[in-house]
């Protein structure tokens, strides 16, 4: 094992791996967004839209992320829309995710029983309120579980995202394994920094689904 | 020469489905492999020894927390290399995909199996049965039931995470796309906007059915 190699290049890791973050980040965020308002097309039955939401969650969901990277950074050029490679990642992680999150979205509203809604409705509440202080409180804890596990996945997926040569830890590895042939710690030093940033996430979503189930009868 | 001709020009097209039978076939036996081995993890894990328990579930953790890409680049670049073995890419996808299915089967086995009624297992000890009848005869044709669509739904992420094997160089269908693009370059330019789709669409028209009668069977269970 050669640790003046490890730490002499630890910094690069450490650099790859904020931009892994990054985009990483992003890409989820943005999933999410596309989740909440498919979910919520979904559940409102929204005509034609509706339509639309299925065929791209299915798309989205029976595809692998590094087919759909090859298609937006080498197809779609051919066709005069060039993206760099950062933007490919995080349209990609969007639209793979997007499907992710809004089956979870969905399947957390669906846990809303009709007699809480039909409930809300003979008290008098308007729609409005109805889904702000009945179906959403409930449908929120719901969510969490599954919300956390799609964001677990959705990081690790980046992980295809060198294949469009961006300078993420994948990239770093490769290209120093590449370089020195000091394939053993370099693939320890890869492992160890997906589980840096893998490792807390995971953690804290435990913890976050602990304190959402206290006091649950 | 259009761009789209290219997929069905010549012989290219049996020799995309020829690349697709390749991720599918490492897929298949993968997850063959990742049953049996799923199966005794599983079983392993709702047994009562709390040692072996906290071994799998570090086991399930760590292959999980770690992406399968890295998996297949510790196993195709760092373990033949410490080890001096000569494994190909694809024994090298196989032996990663079987470790990381195991887990995951495992993982669905431990809860298809806690889904069974407590008194079920009482009631086959009451009745004088073995552990190997009890679970045999018992508990394994009500899991099941619960645990096939599940299964479904893991073979389908398998197919799709198969896909990551070209980067570790087998060829499979991105590859054989690529190789289709790179020689026509001159004389069909934009070949990677339609080969690549038509790859896109391959992979859905594998992994769609298997979504559908996954849910099927979801929804005739409740």
């Amino acid at each position: 094992m050669d640790w003046s190699f490890m730490t002499e290049y630890a910094p690069l890791f450490a650099e790859s791996a904020r931009i892994t973050v990054m985009i990483g980040g992003i890409g989820t965020l943005l999933a999410l967004v596309t989740g909440l308002i498919c979910a919520w097309i979904m559940y409102f039955r929204i005509p034609l839209l509706r339509q639309i939401a299925a065929v791209y969650t299915e798309l989205s969901r029976n595809t692998p992320l590094i087919v759909q990277l090859f298609f937006l950074y080498f197809g779609l050029p051919k066709a005069g829309v060039v993206l760099s490679s950062e933007l490919c990642g995080i349209i990609g992680l969007t639209f793979l995710g997007g499907s992710y999150m809004a089956e979870s979205f969905y399947a957390a509203l669906k846990t809303v029983s009709v007699s809480q809604i039909e409930s809300a409705e003979s008290l008098g509440l308007s729609r409005y309120q109805t889904m702000r202080y009945t179906v959403i409180p409930q449908a929120a804890r719901a969510a969490v579980p599954p919300l956390c596990a799609n964001v677990i996945f959705l990081l690790k997926e980046t992980s295809v995202f060198s294949a469009v040569s961006l300078a993420d830890l994948m990239f770093t590895a490769k290209d120093l394994i590449g370089m020195y042939y000091n394939t053993t710690e370099i693939l320890i030093m890869l492992a160890a920094f997906y589980l840096l940033i893998l490792l807390p996430v995971s953690v804290l979503f435990s913890l976050l689904e602990r304190r959402m189930n206290r006091g649950r009868i | 020469m259009e761009g789209y001709e290219v997929i069905f020009a010549g012989s290219n097209f049996i020799r995309l489905l020829s690349g697709l039978w390749v991720t599918v076939r490492i897929s298949l036996i993968s997850i063959g492999f990742s049953l049996i081995f799923g199966f005794i993890v599983g079983i392993a894990m709702t047994g009562r020894s709390p040692l072996i328990k906290a071994l799998c579930r570090v086991y399930l953790e760590i292959v999980r927390m770690i992406p399968q890409l890295v998996w297949l680049f510790i196993m195709y670049f760092g373990v033949t290399r410490m080890t001096g073995l000569n494994l190909s890419g694809e024994a090298a996808s196989v032996i990663v995909f079987t470790i990381w299915g195991a887990a995951e089967t495992a993982d669905l086995v431990r809860s298809a199996f806690q889904s069974v009624p407590v008194h079920q297992f009482e009631s086959g000890r009451a009745l004088g049965l073995s552990q190997f009848q009890l679970y045999f005869f018992v508990i394994l044709p009500q899991a099941v039931k619960n645990l096939f669509p599940n299964i479904i739904n893991l073979a389908t992420r398998m197919i799709k995470t198969t896909a990551l094997i070209s980067l570790i160089g087998v060829t499979e269908v991105l590859k054989v796309g690529k190789q289709v693009i790179d020689a026509n370059r001159y004389d069909a330019p934009d070949a990677a906007l339609w080969v690549y789709g038509a790859i896109f669409l391959m992979y859905f028209a594998v992994c769609f059915p298997l979504s559908l009668l996954s849910r099927r069977l979801t929804e005739r269970k409740e």
